[in-house]
């Protein structure tokens, strides 16, 4: 017998029955299929500028910082910006996508921008959210040949891009936006993020940047709504 | 691991005796208990959220084949495989061909306490494979070469200078001359010394907080980052979870991480939740070639349908640990094997024998607090209440505690007769005590004169003066 | 057991620490249930409500203790209990103790359904406030683990004590922890068992109160007797001895010294 029907065989006849076949199995294959939600918290449910509002204070109590801009075209400025208030390294790692390739870069001409996977070197990486999560301040990541995941870790800065309008209330919301943008399979990794990382391993002292970043940085582009 | 749950009373005995210990248990006590309520507060539907959490997990354990079995093929649509193991040693010999597979001289791995069950690490360096822990509190200890003494804080009876004096031991080698005091330059030590690991190591070993059916993805939940680089950058990621993870739905996921991080660390949300779902995909640039579910039973089954099966709804946040008053004075090691506080207590006797672990399950007070700030509701008291009862009945512990119980028995079942001997025992102790009102010390009552003196009877008692009350009239 | 006219009838559940240690707990309860507008009967079959033996683990004595309690107990309207400890065991376990028996059951349900802790009776059930008690002392009020957890005791009894005049109520730090006696647990594990009841002492002295009370005879004897161990001076009494206007009575483990 495998360990795989002795576990099976286990868990029956502890529960005094068979397989569960027939309408019991289609009532969990429903359950699953149903997505139904649990309680979801009332503090998710805010009109979109109330999001943006309680996403912003969530993640700045994590010890991220925020700032919003009106256009994406704004973004290479705001960087530059950033990384000389931060007095950070102007290599940038950024993700493959074209949402970030795309922007003007060479009006920031002493940024030097590389594109790939994040790697042991990078200082500064800027990658693209799929979601922001009001309720807790959390950054939903994607991975996938644009977004590679290495991107949100490697580097000791992490820059997050989150337009507005992709901004939910609650996890559920951010399981259905997914789910309706990539069918009921997920990508490899999904990351939440919520915030720098940290450890207090040593005498429960609040020390930043573990093993992720150090520093995380929410640029959140009002586009248009 | 070894076992030594049967020291528990001389391991206590030492812990008490460890000034830096009861420091580090100090900062749990106020740290974990204040943050986890304030949490709580910030959160209307804190307490329904724990009862729904309860019912998810009550609603898995019921149909916990089917979605074992749904949550296997999901894994294999997506391009992993599931490794089911019914014993510690297969799962042991599971990992161990995995990584010959891959030809993996070096291991980095995440939290993960089904690791410690099966004590991995041992394993795999007598394998002649390189484990290296990169939470850094399980960092730290396996350079100490001990056992975690907390599920979600694994270092958390170590100090500072121990932790200066592991790193200025190990990281000489790495280039770190200097005797370093500073935590955050600690930290940075470990981070410089880990990284290199990461991007080396062939295979990345996590655990898993919760287990999906939907979408056959296992979930890491870190602070610090270290399980999303020890499952990105190797070319293997091999997962290692019981069984009892699983949770129907990415909703039912959400619920539970709604109460997890609230009430291990009084966070809302750990910093890093990861879904890991099979290997990269076809045009992805990064991400493990190899994904492996290595799924453990490990006694669990035999739990379902009994009177232990709610200790599987646990989702390991520490709760019950942070809040015990017995954790607070003995330290995580004391309880002597894999898990420490009140759900130890609960779950060992299962998992080495009760004959072994006797002492976990008595040495609590029954104050409740565990129950009281358990996420998913476990009835921690009235498990301890079960293994006493098998204690008893198994003749297991001494004899003349048994018999003083069943001799005190007697009396209490005879009310007569009983009232004969509270009267005398009430006059005999009051003589004892004399005008001083209590006695210091007790020859038949060493466990409680040992460290109180007991409040001396008024000399007769209630129910002979009431009855001479009521005789004299009202 | 024929009513008097108006009188609530209410059976008072000793307990055995209170029937061979402080029995004036016993009469304090009684007054103060007199006072409130009861009628008190002792029956006389009682002995104790078998917490001995269910936490050692014997189910079988504890259930025939249980038994004969819920005999001796039957008819009455109201069962009270100057514990929070010994009434948490009949409304709370005395029913899981015979789930496997319907007319046990049934009658153990009964029962529970009738028993409270003597404080929270007096504030919920019967709407008491002491009357003309006066103590000139600065009291903490200690959270039994029972009390608090299985009999959600909390503010009735600050708020009585509020009602006494001259006294100042104190609140101590982690007041929702343990004192560490947990019954026979103190006495087989007495180190750790010490721990617990130290660093409970220490928060109560940090209020610098110079009384401390609580509504469990088994937490006071532990505090008491390792406060005296210790030579603290902290007066302990039971807090229906001060609501029953005997504040100035003996202390717990006190003498002539």
């Amino acid at each position: 017998m495998t360990a795989r029907e002795k576990i099976l065989g286990r868990i029956r006849a502890q529960k005094k029955r068979g397989p569960l076949a027939g309408a019991d199995a289609d009532l969990l294959k429903q359950r699953i299929a149903d997505h139904a939600r649990n309680i979801v918290p009332e503090r998710s449910r805010l009109p979109k500028a109330g999001q943006v509002d309680l996403f912003q204070t969530k993640m700045e109590g994590l010890g991220a910082t925020t700032e919003r801009v009106a256009s994406a075209a704004d973004i290479p400025a705001r960087i530059r910006d950033y990384l000389s208030q931060k007095n950070l390294p102007t290599r940038i790692k950024v993700s493959p996508s074209e949402i970030l390739t795309g922007l003007g870069w060479d009006t920031v001409p002493m940024i030097e921008v590389v594109v790939g996977a994040g790697t042991e070197e990078d200082m500064v990486g800027l990658s693209p959210a799929f979601a922001g999560i009001a309720e807790t301040g959390t950054l939903m990541m994607l991975s996938g040949p644009e977004t590679p995941s290495t991107v949100n870790f490697l580097p000791e800065n992490h820059i997050a891009v989150l337009k507005v309008s992709d901004m939910v209330g609650a996890f559920e919301e951010a399981w259905d936006a997914l789910r309706a943008a990539h069918g009921e399979a997920l990508p490899r990794t999904v990351n939440l993020i919520s915030g720098p990382s940290r450890t207090a391993d040593i005498e429960q002292t609040l020390i930043m940047g573990a093993h992720g970043p150090k520093t995380l940085h929410v640029i959140l582009v009002e586009d248009g709504t | 691991m070894q076992v030594t749950s049967r020291k528990f009373k001389e391991s206590a005995h030492e812990a008490m005796a460890d000034e830096d210990l009861r420091a580090a248990m100090n900062r749990i006590r106020t740290a974990f208990t204040t943050a986890r309520a304030d949490a709580a507060a910030e959160l209307p539907e804190f307490e329904s959220l724990r009862d729904q959490a309860a019912e998810i997990k009550d609603h898995v354990l019921d149909n916990l084949d089917y979605y074992l079995e749904y949550f296997e093929q999901k894994v294999v649509a997506e391009g992993g495989h599931v490794h089911w193991c019914s014993t510690a040693e297969e799962a042991r010999q599971a990992v161990l061909k995995i990584c010959r597979d891959a030809n993996a001289r070096t291991v980095t791995k995440g939290k993960s306490m089904i690791t410690e069950e099966i004590a991995l690490n041992k394993f795999l360096a007598s394998e002649g494979i390189e484990p290296i822990e990169t939470d850094l509190g399980e960092y730290i200890i396996q350079l100490a070469d001990e056992p975690p003494s907390h599920i979600i804080g694994p270092a958390v009876h170590k100090t500072r200078e121990q932790v200066t004096d592991l790193f200025h031991e190990h990281h000489q080698q790495y280039g770190y001359q200097d005797r370093e005091e500073d935590p955050e330059k600690l930290v940075g030590e470990a981070r410089t010394v880990l990284r290199h690991k990461y991007v080396t190591a062939d295979v990345g070993i996590t655990g898993a907080n919760f287990l999906i059916a939907e979408t056959g993805s296992t979930v890491i939940v870190t602070n610090e980052g270290n399980g999303d680089l020890t499952q990105s950058l190797p070319k293997t990621h091999i997962v290692v979870a019981s069984l009892e993870k699983i949770v129907p739905t990415l909703e039912d996921a959400s619920t539970l991480m709604r109460v997890l991080a609230r009430s291990a660390t009084g966070q809302e949300m750990s910093v890093y939740t990861t879904f890991s779902t099979g290997p990269k995909r076809k045009d992805d640039i990064d991400g493990p070639e190899n994904f492996h579910v290595v799924l453990l039973d490990g006694g669990r089954t035999e739990m379902l349908g009994t009177e232990l099966q709610e200790l599987l709804r646990c989702i390991r946040c520490g709760a019950c640990m942070n809040h015990c008053p017995v954790y607070h004075a003995v330290g995580g090691h004391s309880y002597g094997w894999v898990y420490p506080g009140p759900i130890g207590a609960a779950l060992n006797p299962q998992m080495v024998g009760i004959e072994e672990a006797r002492h976990l399950p008595n040495a609590s007070s029954f104050c409740g607090r565990c129950e009281e700030v358990c996420p998913v509701r476990i009835p921690l008291p009235k498990i301890l209440r079960y293994w006493r009862e098998k204690t008893f009945e198994q003749q297991i512990g001494p004899q003349p505690d048994r018999w003083a119980i069943e001799w005190w028995g007697f009396f209490a079942k005879r009310p007569w007769l009983y009232r004969q001997t509270t009267r005398l025992a009430a006059r005999v102790l009051s003589m004892i005590a004399g005008d001083k009102g209590r006695i210091r010390s007790l020859p038949f009552a060493k466990g409680w004169t040992s460290v109180r003196d007991l409040p001396a009877p008024e000399g007769k008692t209630f129910m002979e003066q009431w009855k001479k009350h009521n005789r004299e009239g009202r | 057991m024929s009513p008097m006219s108006g009188k609530i009838e209410v059976a008072l559940f000793v307990t055995c620490l209170v029937d061979l240690n402080r029995p004036s707990v016993g009469f304090a309860a009684v007054k103060l249930l007199e006072q409130a507008g009861c009628r008190v009967s002792v029956p006389d079959a009682q002995t104790c409500c078998g917490q001995p033996a269910y936490n050692s683990g014997d189910r079988k004595t504890t259930r025939d203790i249980a038994a004969a309690v819920i005999e001796a107990f039957r008819g009455y309207r109201y069962v009270v209990a100057p514990s929070g400890s010994c009434a948490g065991m009949i409304k709370k376990h005395y029913p899981a103790l015979f789930k496997d028996d319907p007319d046990m059951l049934l009658a153990a349900e009964d029962l529970a359904a009738r028993t409270h802790e003597l404080v929270s009776f007096l504030a919920d059930v019967m709407d008491f406030e002491p009357d003309d008690v006066k103590l000139d002392r600065k009291v903490t009020y200690h959270d039994s683990c029972s009390s608090l957890r299985e009999m959600k005791v909390v503010n009735q009894p600050r708020k009585l004590l509020d009602e006494v005049d001259d006294l100042e109520l104190v609140e101590a730090e982690d007041r929702e922890a343990c004192c560490g006696f947990g019954g026979t647990f103190c006495i087989k594990y007495p180190e750790i068992s010490e721990e617990m009841v130290d660093r409970k002492i220490d928060n109560l002295l940090a209020t610098k109160a110079d009384m401390v009370t609580a509504g469990d005879l088994g937490c006071l004897m532990n505090i008491a007797g390792r406060l005296h161990r210790r030579g603290e001076k902290m007066k302990v009494l039971h807090v229906t001895e001060i609501l029953a206007g005997m504040g100035k009575e003996r202390g717990i483990g006190e003498g002539d010294d």
